[in-house]
């Protein structure tokens, strides 16, 4: 990506390799790259396994192993550096239902969970998709939750998912965990979080055209009017000089 | 090299200085920038500004437009696709709506397109990648809204129309800030969260350029959690979406009328033809251009596929002369340069500072003059930080936010960017974040008015890929605003013209013909083809050793 970085004044460091096998094939790559970068640095230029490139959108879950190490890895390929002796390979897509439902004839109980997700009373507990989580989300801990019905402390702690669907992956007992955590979070969205009463008065007052005479005036002004207008707003919330 | 938390040693000294100067720092408000003084950073340090990255559109509507050489090469370029060779004979899919792009702008614009009476299997959404990889689930900071009695719809547009230098066309940034509170109001209805205080009311920040605190968020994964949502009320009503197909050209009637478009499925490498009544487009913009060589905060499909597309069919573009930097994107380290450092880390009282550990600025200026005056530090004065590799940034104060706010903020309202920087070992509650703005936004585009119509018959636009709402400049949380805004004004729209009793256009690509003759004209040497679709990150010792196998000769 060095043709993106006009800022950059380029210096003579030798960067030391990393030998990584990408699906199998050897390749010796910067040390200093991430697994997508890495990827691209080798020769694919990638379809499947890339979206944002920031750590948002869970389009570039991986799987990896090292060189004498039995266990098995997983990352965001955006978000990880190389390692020598990974053995990579990326998820193209995960395969998990989503289950349907009107968001509107719920409530936010076990039961609605158990009702769309029955599997997730098969929970054996074993913390593998705990132990996958690229956002190291206590994964195990919000399915309990949301098999309790305990929507806000499973709201919490998931929240910081992606849908990468690494857990589904990984879970014995066939679990779609990011799916049943979206209904959790929509659940407490709309019943559980309070709601705050100056919206549906403002919309009411902007239903009512309340502000339309306003609107009118500003965009009838010139542009020396309105100018004059924003320069004399006042800044009740915050500290200016 | 040593690295101590994160950072070489040889940053460390200036890191110092931001840790001495903390304390004195945090009552300590620098005075705003005036108009004028605006203008002299803008025109002195603004890339848009700079003539020797600029080149002229040189055929079609808005031919002579000078704007970013990237830009230029795209619309400037040779179809992909030779309009003869392709048979339109065959339908693959015949829809009412044709949504175009599945960000935030296209899932909105199906969701109000459904709800407004358009059955879902007479509704089509196709994207470029997965639903969802895109700029909308990145978003960070916020989303504007005046829901407060101590603000109004009104103060918001003064702040939108100041902000974007007063280009804004007026019917658009008053749509834009009228519809906002009941955009958050349908987000609640489906149960997307927003951050509230103990009292239940919302948490609102400042942003840079807005008079009042109207920002709501999710901690700082706003637009993921807007989105996310979005998607799965999407799914929720079987609206479908083919991935990985995206649309490589408009179809047009013997009059010019938009009657569907021409998709290219990425993996198969097979075309499909999409009849429709109405076609939305929601494309997004073109950060993966890398205008004027600037690091991206954008997501990888982001390539001005949709604006180019509209253009060759006879659209009419404004403003794309102006490209957004970011002030903030990361500068340190290598890994993620350019990554977006959320405008919340500065909304919460996050100070932008040189090397001595001085601050440089009103820390909430609109984006493009924040983001010039950090340019100035960096290229007309000693007071940068440099990085081992030669990268340039200045600090961005994050520790500051816990002395005001208290113990816990960052990890409770950045958590994103707490992990993002924890997995290269940096504390941002203990010290600095390097940054240097990063291509973000594309400001101009194409033009429509408030109900989404575009110049052209049959094709409606919302979403980034829109010129006017913002004028040159956009402030901070009115880009997932937009993205509901107008995505869901084209929804309705677009129910209402599927509404109508016409028939369905014939389907041909003859505005592609045109081009091609327009484009002979100009004897253009070093010829270039669009849409790109993706960005080549391959490096150059892979791309002098492709080769074309004849399957895939065009």
């Amino acid at each position: 990506m060095s043709k993106a970085k006009a800022n950059s004044k380029p210096k003579d460091n030798v960067s030391p390799t990393v030998r990584i096998y990408i699906m199998g094939e050897a390749k010796d790559v910067p040390a200093s790259l991430t697994i997508m970068k890495a990827i691209e640095y080798a020769g694919y230029k990638l379809t499947r396994g890339a979206g944002c490139r920031a750590g948002f959108c869970g389009a570039c879950a991986t799987i990896y192993r090292k060189e004498g190490d039995y266990r098995i890895y997983t990352a965001l390929a955006c978000q990880t550096m190389v390692e020598d002796g990974m053995y990579l390979t990326q998820l193209p897509f995960v395969p998990a239902e989503k289950v349907k439902y009107n968001i509107k004839d719920l409530s936010p109980s076990a039961e609605t969970i158990l009702r769309y997700y029955p599997e997730v009373a098969r929970c054996l507990s074993c913390n593998a998709c705990s132990k996958v989580c690229p956002q190291d989300l206590s994964v195990m801990d919000y399915v309990q939750y949301a098999l309790q019905g305990q929507i806000e402390k499973a709201t919490e702690a998931s929240f910081d998912c992606v849908s990468c669907g690494l857990c589904a992956i990984r879970c014995p007992a066939e679990i779609p965990q990011y799916h049943v955590a979206e209904l959790v979070r929509r659940l407490y969205g709309k019943y559980i979080q309070k709601y705050p009463e100056t919206l549906d008065k403002r919309v009411k007052e902007i239903e009512d055209g309340v502000f339309e005479e306003g609107f009118k005036e500003f965009m009838s002004m010139s542009h020396d009017e309105i100018v004059e207008k924003y320069k004399a707003r006042d800044f009740i919330d915050q500290k200016k000089k | 090299m040593k690295f101590i938390r994160g950072y070489p040693e040889t940053m460390r000294k200036s890191i110092d200085n931001v840790n001495k100067t903390r304390s004195k720092r945090i009552d300590e408000v620098i005075a705003d920038m005036t108009l004028e003084e605006r203008d002299k950073v803008l025109k002195s340090f603004h890339p848009d500004y700079k003539k020797e990255t600029k080149e002229n559109i040189a055929w079609g509507s808005n031919k002579g437009d000078i704007v970013p050489i990237e830009v230029a090469s795209i619309l400037n370029a040779y179809p992909t696709v030779s309009p003869d060779t392709i048979d339109l004979s065959k339908v693959d899919y015949d829809v009412g709506v044709l949504i175009i792009g599945a960000g935030g702008a296209g899932t909105s614009a199906a969701l109000w397109a459904k709800y407004s009476g358009v059955p879902e299997n007479q509704i089509l959404v196709v994207t470029k990648l997965r639903h969802g990889d895109c700029n909308t689930i990145m978003a960070q900071g916020g989303i504007q809204a005046a829901d407060r009695s101590e603000d109004s719809p009104l103060i918001h547009y003064l702040d939108v129309m100041g902000g974007g230098h007063f280009t804004n066309e007026p019917e658009l940034a008053r749509a834009l800030t009228e519809d906002a509170p009941a955009i958050i109001k349908w987000h609640k209805d489906i149960g997307t969260m927003y951050d509230l205080n103990e009292d239940g009311s919302f948490v609102e920040n400042p942003g840079g350029g807005t008079s009042r605190n109207r920002m709501h968020a999710t901690k700082d994964y706003t637009g993921m959690e807007i989105f996310r949502t979005l998607r799965d009320e999407f799914r929720d009503l079987s609206i479908p979406v083919l991935e990985f197909m995206p649309a490589i050209e408009l179809l047009t009637d013997e009059k010019g009328k938009i009657t569907g478009a021409l998709l290219y499925h990425l993996e198969t490498k097979q075309y499909f033809v999409v009849r429709a009544k109405i076609t939305v487009l929601t494309t997004g913009g073109f950060g993966r251009l890398h205008v004027a060589g600037f690091p991206t905060t954008n997501h990888y499909g982001a390539t001005m596929d949709g604006v180019l597309m509209a253009y060759r069919a006879g659209a009419q573009l404004k403003h794309l002369d102006s490209t957004q930097f970011h002030p903030t994107g990361a500068a340190f380290p290598e890994q993620i340069i350019g990554l977006l450092v959320t405008e919340k880390v500065r909304s919460l009282g996050g100070q932008v500072l040189g090397y001595d550990g001085e601050q440089l600025c009103y820390p909430l200026e609109p984006r493009d003059v924040e983001a010039s005056a950090l340019i100035r530090c960096c290229i007309s004065t000693e007071n940068y930080i440099e990085t081992p590799s030669g990268m340039r940034g200045v600090w961005l104060d994050s520790p500051i936010i816990e002395e005001i706010k208290g113990k816990g903020t960052i990890q409770r309202d950045l958590s994103a960017m707490y992990r993002m920087f924890q997995r290269f070992d940096i504390d941002i509650t203990e010290d600095p974040i390097l940054v240097y703005p990063a291509l973000h936004y594309q400001n101009g585009g194409v033009i429509h008015n408030k109900n989404c119509y575009t110049s052209l018959k049959g094709l409606l636009a919302a979403g980034e890929i829109s010129g006017g709402v913002h004028g040159k400049n956009r402030l901070m949380g009115n880009s997932l605003l937009e993205i509901n805004v107008f995505g869901r004004r084209a929804g309705i729209t677009a129910a209402k013209e599927y509404k109508k009793q016409i028939a369905k256009g014939n389907l041909t690509l003859n505005h592609l013909k045109k081009t091609v003759t327009a484009l002979d004209a100009l004897n253009i040497k070093d010829k270039k083809y669009a849409p790109i679709l993706l960005p080549e990150y391959r490096e150059e010792a892979v791309q002098n050793r492709l080769i074309q196998l004849y399957e895939e000769i065009r």
